[in-house]
C-alpha cells in the first residue's frame, strides 16, 4: 500500500510538472503583451527593462526553467494585475472566502441529498419518490448562474432578506450557498436513489434477509455499503471542483474568492496568477482522485490497486 | 460492461419475457428478433425517454428552420419597442436594444445545437481512437494515453477551455475547438475500459483460437459490444457541452454577437433583472429544455441498451 501511494505521488509530480509546462507553453502562445494597455504605451526602454525584469527576454524554456525553480522554493510569482501582492498572498486572501462557501455547499447538499434518495429509494413510486425525482432532473438543468440570479431577484430584490451580493457578514453567504448547493444536492438524490435501488434487488441482500438478519443490519451493512461505491465515484470528484470555486456563482454574487481569478487572470494574460491557479487544482484533482482510490479497496475488497 | 448475467437475472428474464435482452424459450422457439429491435422496443417503452426524444425532436426541428420559423432576422433591432413584455407582436417579449427574443432564443437555440453536436464530434474524433490504441495495443501506447488523460484531468475544464478561446479567439467554431478538446477525456477511458474488458472475454478468445486476424476481431467481434455505453456517452455529452457553451457565454468568453447564444442572452438579462425580470426566462427555458431532452434520452438509451440496468 505505502508503495501504491508513493508510486501515485509521483505520478501527481509527472503531471503537475505536464500541466504547468503546458499552461506556461499556452500564456506564451497567447497573442498579445500582459502589459499592453492599448493607450499612452511606454518608451521603448521602459518596455525593455521591463520585458528584461520579467524575463521575457529570455528563451522559453529558460523562462519555464526559472519559474519552475521558484515555484520549487514557494516562489509562485507576483500577480502582473496587483503588483503589490505575491500570488501566493492572494490566494491565501481569496480561497479562504471560496472554502468557506465551498465546505458549506458539501455540508448541505450531500448528507440533504443522501436523505432524499434514501427517502425516494425506500418509498419506490410514491410521491416521495416522483418529487425528488422531478427536483433533482430541475436541479441538472438549470444552470446555477440562472438560479443564482433568481435567488438574487425574489431574496433580495423582492422579500429583502439578504443581500443580493458582497462579502462580510453571515447573510452575505446563504443565497450563494443555496444556489451552489443545488447541483450536488441534484446529484447526490439522483445516485443515491439509483445505487440503493440495485443494490436493494442484489442477491446477497436477499440472502441476508432469507437468513433472518434484523432489517436496520440489512440496509446498514448490506445495502448502504455497497450502494456507496458508486457514490464514491461520482461524488467524491466532485470535491475539488466545489472547494476551488464556481466561478458562476463568485460572479454573480461578486465574492471576494478565488473563483473570479479564473475569469480575469485570463482575460488580463496574468501569466503567474493562471499558472497557480492550475497548479493549485491539479493537487487538489490528483490528491482527491488518490484518496478515492484508496476509498474504493476499503468498500469493495475485491478492488485491488497496484 | 460484460455480457454476461446474474442468476437473479436470468430468472428475471423469465417473467421479462418478450423484451428481455436474454435467450428465452421463446427466443428459440420463435421469430428470432434482433438485438437492435429488442433495444428499440425497450427505448420506446420508456416514457421520459420518449418525452426526450419528442423534445430534442421539436429542438432540431426548431434549429433547423429557424431562418423559416423566426419572426424578424437574427439582427432586426427595433430601439423604439426595447424590453417589452411578452405581446402578440412578440411573444417573448423584446431584448435590451429592441430585437425580438422569440427571434433570438430560436437561433440561440441554433447555436446551442451545433455547439452539442460538434463539440461532442470532436471529442469522440480524438477520445475514441486514442482510447482503441490504448485498449488494443497496450503497452507503451496505452501508457502514453493514460498519462495524457491524467494530465488533462487535473486541468480545471473550463479555465483550459477559457486559455484556449482566448488563444484563438472567439467564436462559434473555436467554442466547439475548446469545448471538444476538454471533453475527449470521458470518451477515450470508456473506449479503453470497454475493449479491456472484452479482450479477456471467451468470444474474443475463442476468435483469436481460430487465428482471426487481430485487426478483424477488433473491428468485427469487440467494438460491436462497445458500442452501447459509447452511445450512451456521446449522447449525455451533448447537454454537457450545450451547458459549456452557455456557461461560457454567460461569462463573455463564448461567443460573439451577432450570433444569438443562449447563456449570453442569460447574462444579458441579468444587468436588468430588477426591472425586465422576464427577459431572462425564455433563454434559460430553452437551455433547461434542451438540457432535459437529450439527457432523457441518454438515459432511455443506457436503459434500452444496457440489459444489466433495470
Amino acid at each position: 500500500m505505502a508503495r501504491y501511494i508513493l508510486g501515485r505521488l509521483l505520478g501527481l509530480v509527472f503531471v503537475l510538472f505536464a500541466v504547468s509546462l503546458i499552461t506556461f507553453l499556452l500564456t506564451r502562445a497567447v497573442p498579445g503583451d500582459p502589459f499592453a494597455s492599448g493607450e499612452r504605451e511606454l518608451p521603448e526602454a521602459t518596455q525593455i527593462a521591463r520585458a528584461e525584469k520579467y524575463g521575457f527576454d529570455q528563451p522559453i524554456l529558460v523562462q519555464y526553467g526559472r519559474y519552475v525553480w521558484n515555484v520549487l522554493h514557494g516562489d509562485f510569482g507576483v500577480p502582473f494585475q496587483s503588483p503589490s501582492q505575491t500570488v501566493v498572498d492572494l490566494i491565501r486572501d481569496t480561497w479562504p472566502v471560496t472554502l468557506r462557501v465551498g465546505a458549506l455547499t458539501i455540508l448541505i447538499s450531500y448528507p440533504l441529498g443522501i436523505v432524499l434518495g434514501l427517502l425516494a429509494a425506500l418509498h419506490r413510486n410514491s410521491w416521495v419518490d416522483y418529487a425528488v425525482t422531478f427536483g433533482s432532473t430541475l436541479g441538472m438543468v438549470l444552470p446555477n448562474f440562472v438560479v443564482a440570479i433568481w435567488l438574487i431577484l425574489l431574496f433580495s430584490v423582492g422579500l429583502g432578506w439578504f443581500p443580493s451580493g458582497g462579502w462580510g457578514s453571515p447573510a452575505h453567504i446563504v443565497l450563494p450557498v443555496i444556489a451552489y448547493s443545488l447541483l450536488p444536492t441534484a446529484l447526490v438524490a439522483r445516485y443515491t436513489r439509483v445505487s440503493l435501488l440495485e443494490s436493494l434487488g442484489a442477491d446477497h441482500v436477499r440472502t441476508a434477509r432469507a437468513k433472518g438478519l434484523a432489517e436496520r443490519k440489512v440496509l446498514v451493512w448490506h445495502v448502504a455499503r455497497n450502494a456507496m461505491i458508486p457514490f464514491v465515484t461520482i461524488m467524491i470528484p466532485e470535491i475539488p471542483n466545489i472547494l476551488t470555486g464556481s466561478i458562476f456563482i463568485e460572479q454573480v454574487f461578486r465574492l471576494p474568492g478565488l473563483g473570479r481569478f479564473f475569469v480575469t487572470s485570463t482575460l488580463t494574460r496574468d501569466y503567474p496568477m493562471i499558472l497557480a491557479l492550475v497548479l493549485l487544482v491539479a493537487v487538489v484533482w490528483g490528491i482527491t482522485y488518490l484518496l478515492t482510490d484508496i476509498l474504493y479497496t476499503w468498500l469493495d475488497p475485491r478492488i485491488r490497486l497496484l | 460492461m460484460t455480457m454476461s448475467a446474474t442468476a437473479s437475472q436470468r430468472v428475471g428474464a423469465g417473467i421479462g419475457a418478450v423484451d428481455s435482452p436474454l435467450l428465452t424459450l421463446e427466443g428459440i422457439a420463435g421469430r428470432p428478433v434482433s438485438n437492435t429491435r429488442r433495444a428499440l422496443r425497450r427505448f420506446f417503452q420508456q416514457r421520459l425517454a420518449v418525452a426526450g426524444l419528442l423534445i430534442t425532436g421539436f429542438l432540431i426541428l426548431v434549429a433547423v428552420l429557424a431562418p423559416v420559423l423566426a419572426p424578424t432576422s437574427m439582427e432586426a433591432a427595433d430601439l423604439m419597442s426595447a424590453n417589452q413584455f411578452p405581446s402578440a407582436e412578440h411573444p417573448f417579449g423584446t431584448d435590451a436594444i429592441g430585437r425580438d427574443v422569440l427571434t433570438r432564443v430560436m437561433f440561440g437555440t441554433r447555436t446551442s445545437l451545433i455547439v452539442g453536436f460538434a463539440a461532442v464530434g470532436i471529442a469522440c474524433a480524438i477520445g475514441i481512437p486514442l482510447g482503441l490504441a490504448a485498449g488494443l495495443r497496450g503497452g507503451w501506447v496505452d501508457f502514453a494515453v493514460m498519462r495524457a488523460v491524467e494530465v488533462m484531468v487535473a486541468f480545471p475544464g473550463i479555465l483550459f477551455a477559457m486559455f484556449l478561446v482566448t488563444v484563438i479567439g472567439g467564436g462559434v467554431q473555436n467554442i466547439i475547438l475548446a469545448i471538444g478538446v476538454t471533453t475527449w477525456v470521458t470518451l477515450c477511458r470508456l473506449t479503453r475500459s470497454q475493449l479491456l474488458t472484452l479482450r479477456e472475454q471467451e468470444f474474443v478468445q475463442a476468435a483469436r483460437s481460430l487465428g482471426v486476424p487481430e485487426a478483424r476481431i477488433a473491428v468485427r467481434h469487440m467494438l460491436p459490444n462497445a458500442m452501447a455505453p459509447l452511445i450512451v456517452a456521446v449522447t449525455l455529452g451533448i447537454p454537457t457541452a450545450i451547458f459549456a457553451e452557455a456557461g461560457l457565454s454567460f461569462l463573455g468568453i463564448g461567443i460573439n454577437e451577432p450570433t444569438p447564444s443562449l447563456g449570453k442572452m442569460v447574462a444579458d438579462s441579468a444587468q436588468y433583472i430588477r426591472v425586465y425580470w422576464y427577459l431572462g426566462v425564455f433563454p434559460t427555458a430553452a437551455i433547461a429544455l434542451a438540457m432535459l431532452g437529450f439527457t432523457f434520452v441518454g438515459d432511455g438509451l443506457r436503459d434500452a441498451l444496457d440489459p444489466r440496468h433495470n
